[in-house]
């Protein structure tokens, strides 16, 4: 099966998971300083940047969008329940 | 009781309602004084405002005191500065009365409004910081000063009357029918428990949405609950300035990180886990680490503590399945203060079963603290070799406080066997 590396900045622990994993079902078992609420791609309490692999990243829906952009969000920045790693390596951290 | 709108400046009035024997508020506060749910009327050469609209089962009062200021079809805005139920209950009639009005909400209230009214084909305008609407003559001003405590939550400012409507920012639980800050009782106490109780846990917030608002020529604060501050309302602006202050002096000072740990224990082994990981943590440049007994305390000071340190660890045994109770009360105190992010940790000795660590991480996890070393679990008395992986883990919490921590590089099925007792903690 495919996978990818995902490093979580803030405790310094990288992660191999198999491709298509979604970043929240990885950062709630880790500890890391990610954190959620809606779980549901609501309420942006679980958004995060990507210091480095949104090409590795799934595509944002319309719903993770919408959110996003609500937010003021940056292009750096996406949901944690929403966003899938598809591969190669990938460094996010809270924000 | 009369129903009559009350003029705070020309062309603006108080139309809200009153809730005099209101004695407790959302269930978690008491409101000894009732309340007030503020709405206000700004009438402009080219149409009128409704600001706010009150609770559901006060709306005939605001009905009855709009109707003195103005007609529905005069109506050409309505500015939702916060949805929640006590100013929108009476949104849905009030929209229906007055068909020609548009609404404007925060840009980030779109999801809720949606929520509340239950409808998908609403049309609003949304608004941030810098966007307004005309009156004709006079025009409103949106600040967008989210979680105050909503994420929804706008201010309104009127710029040629210098009136801020604030919505639950600057308000309190507090009725008296004089209104008026410099005619009604003394509110002090209310006001201050208000920003404690619903403003303190976003202090963040608060500092963001005090640099838009300090800089405003203000003539009156007019909230959303409680007395409209008209003398010296740049006093409350003041007070919010301190209240959003650390609670205590820092005396660590800015490069000491400070853990906190909190114990129980009935025979002391616990406690002696508790010290070693005390031990462990201090031997790391930096960091401040603290015991402290939670059967000698009281949860408020230490909720003071917990909103100025970096980190925190509980120290549990299980008992009955679970731990023990005041630690769960401090725990659940903790949404009075912002701790998200800060480092949290749990170890305990234990019987047989030892549940009470994962129940502490789990909680700390959904208390949006980052849990990133596994607890420690102790089968009863600890034995010296248990007391040093303490004292490593006490070690390995300071670490991870001070940004120190090796690169650890694991797999997702490492990741799932992980369970409390393992020893993963300590890098190879
Ligand atoms: C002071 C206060 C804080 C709230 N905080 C949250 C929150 O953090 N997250 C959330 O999803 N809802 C929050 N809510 C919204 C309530 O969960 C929501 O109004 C709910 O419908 C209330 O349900 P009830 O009618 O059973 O009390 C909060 C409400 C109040 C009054
Ligand atoms: S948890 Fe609410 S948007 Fe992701
Ligand atoms: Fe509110
Ligand atoms: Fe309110």
């Amino acid at each position: 099966m495919p996978k990818a590396n995902v490093t979580f900045e803030d405790i310094g622990v990288t992660v191999t998971v198999p491709a298509g994993t979604r970043l929240i079902e990885i950062s709630e078992k880790v500890g890391a300083g990610i954190t959620y609420g809606c779980r549901e791609g609501e309420c942006a309490t679980c958004m995060m940047k990507i210091v480095s692999g949104m090409e590795h990243m799934s595509e944002r829906s319309v719903l993770e969008d919408k959110v996003l952009q609500e937010n003021m969000a940056g292009r750096h920045h996406r949901l944690a329940c929403q966003a899938q790693v598809l591969g190669g390596e990938v460094v996010v951290r809270p924000g | 009781m009369n129903v009559e709108a009350v003029e705070l400046a020309q062309g603006v009035h108080w139309i809200g309602a009153l809730d005099p024997d209101l004695r407790e508020f959302d269930i978690i506060l008491k409101t000894a004084n009732g309340t007030t749910y503020n709405a206000y009327c700004v009438r402009g050469s080219e149409g009128v405002a409704v600001i706010d609209t009150v609770k559901e089962n006060r709306a005939e009062d605001f009905f009855a005191r709009l109707e003195q200021v103005a007609a529905y079809d005069e109506i050409k805005v309505i500015v939702l500065n916060h949805l929640e139920p006590d100013h929108t209950g009476a949104l849905p009639e009030l929209m229906r009365r007055a068909p020609n009005a548009r609404l404007y909400i925060s840009f980030k209230a779109q999801i809720m409004l949606k929520a509340l009214l239950k409808s998908e084909e609403l049309v609003y305008t949304t608004a941030k910081t810098g966007d307004t609407v005309s009156l004709g003559d006079r025009t409103l001003h949106f600040l967008h000063t989210p979680f105050l405590h909503w994420p929804d939550t706008q201010c309104t400012w009127l710029v040629e009357s210098g009136i801020l409507f604030s919505g639950d920012v600057f308000g309190c639980h507090f009725c008296d029918p004089r209104l008026f800050n410099d005619r009604v009782g003394d509110f002090r106490f209310s006001f201050e428990y208000y920003y404690q109780h619903i403003m303190r846990p976003f202090r963040e917030h608060v500092l963001d949405a005090l640099e838009l608002i300090e800089p405003l020529d203000l003539r009156l604060i007019a909230p959303a609950h409680g007395p409209i501050l008209r003398d010296a309302p740049g006093n409350y602006v003041r007070r919010y300035r301190q209240l959003a202050q650390p609670m205590l002096l820092n005396e660590a000072g800015d490069r000491a990180k400070t853990l906190l740990i909190f114990y129980l224990s009935s025979y002391g082994n616990t406690a002696r886990m508790a010290q070693a990981v005390r031990d462990g943590a201090e031997e790391i440049d930096g960091v401040r680490a603290s015991l402290f007994d939670l059967q000698g305390g009281e949860v408020a000071p230490f909720v003071d503590l917990v909103e100025e340190a970096d980190g925190i660890a509980f120290g549990s045994p299980t008992i009955n399945g679970d731990a023990v109770k005041p630690v769960w009360d401090l725990l659940s105190s903790l949404t009075m203060v912002n701790v998200r992010e800060k480092l949290g940790a749990a170890f305990g000795s234990y019987g047989w079963s030892g549940e009470a660590v994962t129940m502490l991480e789990d909680r700390m996890r959904g208390l949006k603290l980052r849990v990133p070393v596994k607890g420690i679990r102790v089968k009863l008395i600890p034995t010296d070799e248990e007391l040093t992986l303490c004292h490593a883990f006490g070690r390995e919490l300071a670490l991870h406080l001070t940004g120190q921590v090796t690169r650890k590089v694991i797999t997702m099925e490492e990741l799932n066997a992980q369970t409390s007792n393992s020893k993963e903690y300590l890098h190879a």
